[in-house]
């Protein structure tokens, strides 16, 4: 059911999986990509622009629109794949699974469903390795997994993070995708928003950086915890990002939205993200700022 | 009395039918005594029934009464020397979250809450007790400034959540609860929380990462409200009284499941039939937990309320599961 590179190990193993393309080689391999005749149902449509390309253009651009800029979802393993040096990804706590704490209906199907479709044990992958050779500890979410939202391991794999982080003393790095606590373990979803959050109150104090990449979506219960808690909060363009729901606001103050409301921009302008950074920028301007941090660079 | 729910609609007609045979019998100078007791004992019994076996939709129902005490009725009957303190020092005074500091029992302590009001005009400028983020930023500097000065602080938790509104997004409403989730978990005093009557979602826990969690016996905390789960699982929010079974809400819910960490009884029927005794049972779980937290030091304090949410969750490892 899993892909092979979830397959029996223990902590701390290697996903080779994830291991990044260099540079010059996927440009060559797009070049001859290009040469060669693509077959029928790789094309993806845009649903921002409409704009029509081939899946592996897309994969190529980092899965931007071309013709709008239009940020697709990365899912975790490739959202590693293009922020981490090559190879450098060593995963923490890939054993842990849900159980179903509170009989809730259909939540073993949409659990082992979710695991099904996106080859993940849970909606958040956690680990460490090297962004232009320093060190980092990091934590990416899923979408595609039960929207991304936090239950139990999802709390618990963010807050042995936080603690490793802590006693590694490195640089947190979590890149937050998520409709927010997770409904189907009821009051526990809750209460990993004050886990995670006192596990950052730890690592605050002992000085050490912590940046937060919001993406699209990040919303209700993840948004409000670890993921606005960065010492530097950036978003990727475009990405959905607030407390509550459009339509639950709307219905309250009975009044159309806003098209940009809750946008990372919308954000940028009311003062509540340090920057909003496209893609093809993120893994430099990450790097920059592990730099400015005074980081020590592995090998060094 | 008035503001009788649904499901006390027996009691309220046997009460009536009791009240109309003693008229009665006054009237025509008739001696009905043994009929009346005999209902009257009937509702003893039918009140034992309903109130012993309430169920979560009902408790919900209880917890939302309008007549439920709030923030300021506990401070009035649980603080000497009361003063109010307003702002966030940045945008406003949120009506939905009052604090200040008293004395307890001589003890000086800090207090924030969840404030609702008593009836329509109130709740309007309560905004129903659900704050914007200037509400959750006063409470985070009234606590602050008991962090400093060493007073405990009490927390008294009743929100439907925090408000899903414009302004409160542009205002950063997520920001503004993680760092009281953040920040309480910091401070080097002891921290108490009670849910006193609706615990709803985020907009609650940004008053809740407390060395003691409590809760009175009818309230309610979920990560969803009732008819919000309903709507998403059933696309029909009339299904609440459904998802409040399923959600796993009520007081004793959380204290199997080891959330809380004891629960406050009320009077048969809620705490709005004696505000009063329900103060005073309040006041016996907060004098024993403070005599308890003040002896430990603010190391220990944090360590005490970081294991307390440290260890919350389910789920299973499949390390070891294969050599089984
Ligand atoms: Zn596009």
């Amino acid at each position: 059911m899993f892909k092979d590179w979830f397959g029996k190990r223990k902590r701390y193993a290697t996903l080779p999986g994830v291991q990044p393309v260099r540079r010059e080689d996927a440009a060559d391999a797009a070049a001859r990509e290009e040469r060669r005749e693509i077959p029928e149902g790789l094309l993806i449509k845009c649903d921002r622009c409409g704009t029509i390309t081939y899946v592996k253009e897309l994969d190529k651009n980092l899965k931007v629109c071309r013709g709008c800029d239009y940020h697709f979802a990365l899912s975790a393993p490739e959202r590693i794949r293009i922020t981490l040096d090559e190879g450098s990804f060593v995963e923490y706590d890939a054993d842990l699974v849900s159980e179903d704490p509170l009989g809730f209906p259909g939540y073993p199907d949409k659990l082992a469903k979710s695991q099904a479709q996106s080859g993940l044990r849970e909606a958040v992958v956690t680990g460490e390795g090297t962004i232009d050779g320093f060190a980092v500890v990091i934590g990416v979410m899923d979408s595609r997994f039960i929207m991304g939202s936090m239950g139990s391991v999802v709390g618990e794999k963010i807050t042995r993070a936080i603690e490793r982080a802590t006693e590694k003393r490195l640089p947190l790095l979590l890149f937050s995708a998520s409709g927010g606590a997770r409904m189907q373990e009821g009051v526990l979803s809750l209460m990993q928003m004050a886990k995670t959050s006192a596990a950052l109150a730890r690592f605050h104090r002992e000085g050490l950086l912590f940046i937060s990449v919001l993406t699209n979506p990040t919303t209700g219960g993840v948004s409000a915890s670890f993921a606005s808690l960065g010492d530097i909060n950036i978003a990727e363009p475009g990405a959905l990002i607030g407390f509550a729901g459009r339509r639950i606001i709307e219905q309250t103050i009975r009044q159309k939205l806003p098209d940009d409301f809750q946008t990372a921009e919308f954000l940028l302008k009311h003062g509540q993200l340090d920057l909003v950074v496209h893609r093809k920028e993120m893994r430099a301007t990450l790097a920059k700022l592990l730099d400015l941090h005074q980081v020590r660079r592995v090998g060094s | 009395m008035s503001g009788e729910l649904p499901f006390e609609q027996p009691l309220v007609e046997l009460r009536r039918k009791i009240a109309e045979l003693r008229a009665f019998s006054e009237e025509k100078a008739l001696d009905l005594s043994q009929e009346i007791a005999r209902l009257e004992e009937k509702l003893r019994e039918l009140e034992q029934e309903i109130y012993g076996n309430l169920t979560p939709w009902q408790k919900v129902q209880i917890a939302r009464h309008p007549g439920r005490p709030t923030t300021l009725d506990f401070i009035e009957r649980l603080l000497d020397d009361f003063v109010e303190l307003h702002g966030d020092r940045v945008f406003g005074d949120d009506p939905a979250i009052v604090g200040g500091i008293g004395k307890f029992r001589g003890i000086p302590v800090t207090v924030v809450g969840h404030q609702k009001g008593k009836d329509t005009k109130e709740n309007i400028a309560r905004n129903f007790g659900m704050p914007h983020p200037e509400g959750y930023r006063k409470a985070l500097r009234l606590m602050q400034q008991a962090d400093k000065f060493g007073r405990p602080i009490l927390c008294f938790i009743n929100t439907p959540g925090a408000y899903p509104g414009m302004a409160a997004e542009e205002r950063g409403q997520s920001e503004a609860i993680a760092r009281n989730l953040r920040e309480m978990a910091a401070l080097r005093v002891p921290i108490i929380c009670v849910v006193t009557g609706e615990g709803g979602s985020g907009g609650a826990l940004a008053l809740g990462v407390g060395n003691r969690l409590y809760m009175l016996e009818n309230s309610f905390y979920s990560v969803i409200s009732p008819e919000g789960a309903a709507a998403l699982l059933w696309k029909d929010a009339s299904q609440a009284q459904r998802a409040a079974e399923t959600m796993k809400i009520t007081a004793q819910d959380l204290l199997e499941m080891g959330v809380i960490d004891g629960i406050i009884p009320e009077p048969m029927g809620g705490a709005h039939r004696d505000v009063d005794w329900t103060a005073q049972r309040l006041g016996e779980v907060i004098a024993k937990a403070l005599d308890e937290l003040m002896r430990l030091s603010p190391e220990e304090l944090i360590e005490d309320r970081y294991e307390k949410y440290r260890r919350l969750g389910v789920f299973t490892s499949l390390v070891g599961m294969a050599d089984r």
